[in-house]
């Protein structure tokens, strides 16, 4: 969400029951605000908050003017004072991903795995237990990473590509009609398109390639893997959230 | 431009009022409604200091000429220099190159806004009332006083025209002025910036016929989409100046490419749209009637009995409580439910009733509300579980009933083990849903014990329909609302806690002699209970103890001993039993009873089960304390000390570490006693069936040969 308009997000994501205490609102909206002038963001999102058993971790993004380009990753324990994470790089999403149960809350946490390794010595070849450590940072990049690229989304039309390049935020988008907010095709994912090779020149045709430069959602597999839930509001406004079920937890909200 | 205080600057305004004209040309008829705007706000702006000038038979135009300055256009310059120029000749020349060009500057004038117009044709009186040309100006005002001040607004006079003119601008200045409305006027229509010709007639026809081809050509329409550049470009300016992007010019091709689609949008459609029933208007309409409840008959009365009965949980409040610990449903939707539960409650005879909690699921979401009914008022239970006892019933006996030569199988359906009655156990209170706050609440069924040992072995995700089957492996008996009933009981069992001491035990009943748990059943609210400190609370997990009963392996809370029930085969039941007896025995030990801490409970892979938390770590003195459960994500409870409340928010499924796996299939079951009457045999293939004819016969033929050889022996024996 961006800080901007931090409140009436939250707000609009309610209906799942996670919400902001008053204290760490109040807290985030200052203290983003304070980030954005230090990193010189141009865009600061509050990108949600991870629990952990001890501690939970509120996560935000900076964006420079491309939209998609890689995205700076910060994490807080209290709202306040903001951390930079490094970015993910594949050997940290690797390493993570032995490690399961909950987050600690600790970032200096580390987990430790142990792992057979085969040493070769001299012509013998024998397996020893290495056990590998884990720093709970690394974790905490590597899923935040996963969750991004499995789940952003964004709808068709809010960011535009200029031929120079870079992505622009789309100022004349004025949102999706209730029949295209329905539709699975009219969202796409937010990181830089995987499929779009893929598809046959027929299909090209059809895009729009200041618009269309990122994968759809329709392609995704399972099908029924996101579902729309629609929750209205009783002002002509109406909310639709696409819950992303395999990592139960993020909701996006369209307006 | 802006330079009101130097009086040369403002001669210079002046001049650049009829240059502003003739350059404006060139913008007026693409934005018609462009310079408008703008033109209103510098003019009216001005009207301040420009009165204070007024006194001064000069400076009436300034306020135009500033006016006009802002939109100051490159032909500016070269227009206007001419027209001094030719306004010196006779004052009548004027007059017919005017109406001419009046002419022109008619149709896109007619729509200006008049705003300005009273104010800046004032002074325009004064000065000219000394001209010869002063009649002419002051109709020209009337008339065409919307063009007039739209020209003038529309001439921002370029400060290049600037220098230029200031050597007319003493002794003609009101020659000029009057000039250059007429000429203004006249020149609102052209596109293109051309050079005013100086004075003669010839060159404004020639100036004209340049600006209608100009104009011709964008008007021509595109033979691909049927547009034309004209109408495009004045909707694109039309827009940019409604909407006042930043930037604009960053998104000018985007702003263009709007446009072009708005144009395929259906304006304006023969066909009548009936009033689209959206599902927005549909929630709405449900949810007015929430809104509504109030006007009931004999409302006096009502109030007092609801204030005395008090069924109604504030929900309000907790949910404010909640929020602190930054869980809960936003505010209005918490409201609504508030209210849905009012209706519930005066719709259904409720003792007690309370917001458990909201289930997400896949298409629409249910809100749970606990209730307890008063006493004598239980609804009628339908009776589900009797109809699957017959069915088993009915199978082995259809088994029986057939030819008595099918091998008997072993296989004894296992006992259904009954659900517990109604105010007890696992159905202790009585659960209603609905979708929506607004949507009539159904009562979900009372839940059988089979139900919650397969939902403890299934995972599936609610889809928001009550009649949804649940197709799983072990199969679920039962359809969503009885799943959603077993995992609710299960949230309830497992995270329902409070602070110690607030719930006791009951006066004791005498022994119970058919349960044998050990434990109590009911529980009271403990009028001395003074609140523990939130600290306490938050350091130390023995101060909250569970409140519901601990769901047992077999699906209850109260052990029910199937034993008793079977006495006709005693032999197998009793091993049966015996086995049955050591778990249960065991299970009676770790089925924690009632009002145990939840620091007993166990842990999930070194994760505590409940995480506790301060609200706020800001200010302590008046935060509350937060339990989290671990075991099943979602659920919530708070204490500030005296008070506490239990929520749960999720998608009902309890935590585990590692993804769902379904459970193996067990091994064929050893249904029948084996022997040679069902055990499996090949069919003789024909080679071994030949073969055994070829046996049998060559038995036959045997026998045969045998008489025949003693046959032949004897009559060997005669030779």
């Amino acid at each position: 969400m961006d800080a901007d308009s931090l409140l009436l997000s939250l707000e609009l994501a309610s209906g799942s029951g996670q919400g902001l205490s008053p204290d760490r609102r109040a807290s985030l909206l200052t203290s983003l605000m304070l980030v954005k002038r230090d990193y010189r963001y141009d865009r600061v999102l509050f990108w949600g908050r991870i629990l952990g058993l001890v501690a939970d971790y509120y996560i935000a993004q900076g964006l420079s003017e491309d939209q998609l380009a890689q995205r700076k990753t910060l994490y807080s324990l209290n709202c306040t004072e903001w951390s930079l994470l490094p970015p993910a790089t594949e050997e940290m999403v690797a390493q993570s991903s032995v490690v399961k149960g909950r987050f600690m809350g600790d970032p200096s946490y580390e987990y430790e795995h142990t792992e057979l390794q085969k040493v070769n010595e001299g012509d013998k070849v024998f397996e020893e237990e290495i056990v590998v450590q884990i720093k709970e940072e690394t974790r905490l990049v590597s899923v935040i990473d996963q969750i991004d690229k499995a789940v952003a989304i964004i709808p068709r039309g809010a960011l535009f590509k200029t031929p120079f390049g870079p992505t622009h935020v789309n100022r004349t988008f004025e949102g999706l009609s209730l029949s295209e907010a329905k539709k699975l095709s009219s969202y796409f994912h937010f990181r830089e398109p995987v499929e779009l090779k893929n598809k046959t020149l027929l299909e090209k045709a059809d895009l729009d390639p200041s618009l269309d430069f990122m994968d759809s959602l329709e392609h995704d597999i399972p099908k029924d893997e996101e579902t729309g839930a629609q929750r209205v509001k009783p002002k002509d406004t109406v909310s639709v959230k696409v819950l992303e079920l395999h990592s139960s937890g993020m909701n996006w909200i369209v307006k | 431009m802006e330079d009101s205080t130097s009086p040369k600057q403002e001669k210079e305004n002046q001049e650049k009022l009829g240059e502003a004209r003739r350059s404006w040309e060139g913008k007026t008829a693409a934005s018609p409604q462009y310079s408008e705007p703008e033109s209103s706000e510098p003019l009216e702006a001005k009207q301040g200091p420009e009165t204070g000038r007024q006194s001064r038979s000069s400076r009436p135009w300034s306020p135009q000429s500033r006016a006009r300055t802002p939109l100051g256009g490159p032909a500016g310059p070269e227009t206007s220099s001419p027209a001094p120029l030719s306004r010196r000749e006779p004052s009548s020349t004027p007059s017919p190159p005017a109406p001419a060009r009046q002419d022109l500057a008619a149709p896109p004038q007619s729509h200006r806004t008049t705003s300005v117009i009273p104010e800046a044709g004032t002074p325009y009186p004064d000065p000219l009332e000394q001209s010869s040309d002063k009649r002419e100006s002051v109709p020209l005002h009337t008339s065409q006083s919307e063009r007039n001040t739209f020209q003038q607004s529309q001439q921002p006079k370029p400060h290049p025209c600037g220098p230029r003119d200031v050597s007319y601008n003493n002794a003609k200045q009101k020659e000029l002025r009057f000039d250059v409305f007429q000429e203004a006027d006249s020149n609102s229509d052209c596109d293109l910036q051309l050079p005013a010709p100086g004075g003669s007639e010839g060159a404004p026809s020639m100036l004209e016929t340049a600006i209608q081809n100009a104009k011709a050509y964008l008007l021509k329409t595109s033979s691909k989409s049927g547009f034309n550049l004209y109408d495009h470009l004045s909707n694109m300016l039309t827009k940019i100046l409604n909407e006042r992007p930043e930037n604009a010019v960053d998104i000018f091709e985007n702003i263009s490419q709007d446009v072009k689609m708005a144009h395929f949008s259906k304006k304006f459609d023969a066909l009548h749209n009936e009033n689209e029933m959206l599902p927005t208007y549909e929630i709405a309409e449900k949810q007015k009637a929430l809104f509504l409840q109030g006007h009931l008959e004999g409302v006096d009365q009502e109030l007092e009995d609801e204030i005395a009965e008090n069924a109604l949980p504030n929900v309000m409040e907790s949910a404010f409580y909640f929020e602190q610990a930054g869980v809960g449903l936003g505010t209005d939707e918490t409201y609504r439910i508030f209210l849905a539960l009012k209706q519930l409650t005066d719709t259904h005879p409720i003792q007690r009733c309370r917001f458990w909690g909201k289930i997400l699921g896949l298409e629409m979401n249910y809100i749970v509300a606990e209730v307890e009914f008063r006493e004598g008022e239980d609804e009628e239970e339908v009776e589900e579980e009797d109809v699957a006892e017959e069915r088993d019933n009915g199978e082995s006996e259809a088994d029986e009933d057939e030819e008595d030569e099918l091998p008997k199988s072993f296989y004894k359906a296992p006992q259904a083990i009954p659900k517990e009655e109604s105010r007890t156990g696992a159905n202790k209170y009585v659960y209603f849903v609905c979708n929506e706050p607004g949507r009539p609440w159904v009562k979900l069924p009372p839940v059988i014990p089979a139900q919650i040992v397969i939902a403890r072995k299934i995972k599936k995700f609610f889809t928001g329909r009550l009649d949804a089957p649940v197709i799983s492996y072990p199969p679920f008996p039962g359809n969503e609302s009885n799943y959603l009933r077993a995992q609710i009981a299960r949230i309830s069992a497992g995270t329902h806690v409070s602070p110690l001491g607030f719930y006791q035990f009951g006066e004791e009943e005498g022994e119970e002699e058919e349960e044998v748990e050990g434990g109590q059943n009911s529980f009271e609210e403990n009028p001395d209970f003074e609140g523990i400190q939130v600290i306490d609370l938050v350091e130390s997990l023995s101060n909250w103890v569970h409140h519901v009963q601990h769901i047992l392996s077999q699906g209850r809370c109260n052990w029910f001993n199937s034993i008793q029930k079977n006495e006709e085969e005693e032999e197998e039941g009793e091993e049966e039993d015996e086995e049955k007896e050591e778990p249960d025995y065991i299970e009676q030990e770790v089925g924690p009873p009632l009002l145990t801490p939840i620091s007993e409970d166990l842990e999930i892979q070194n994760i505590p089960p409940w995480t506790t938390r301060l609200s706020s770590n800001l200010i302590p003195q008046y935060a509350i304390a937060v339990l989290q459960s671990n075991l099943w994500p979602g659920a919530y409870a708070f204490s500030n000390g005296k008070k506490f409340e239990n929520f749960y928010i999720g998608w009902g499924h309890k935590y585990s570490p590692d993804n769902y796996t379904p459970p193996v299939l067990p091994p064929v079951y050893q249904e029948y006693p084996s022997g040679p009457e069902i055990t499996e045999m090949d069919d003789p293939s024909v080679e071994e069936e030949q073969a055994f004819r070829a046996a049998q016969e060559a038995v036959l033929l045997a026998a045969e040969n045998e008489e025949s050889e003693e046959d032949e022996d004897e009559e060997d024996d005669y030779d």
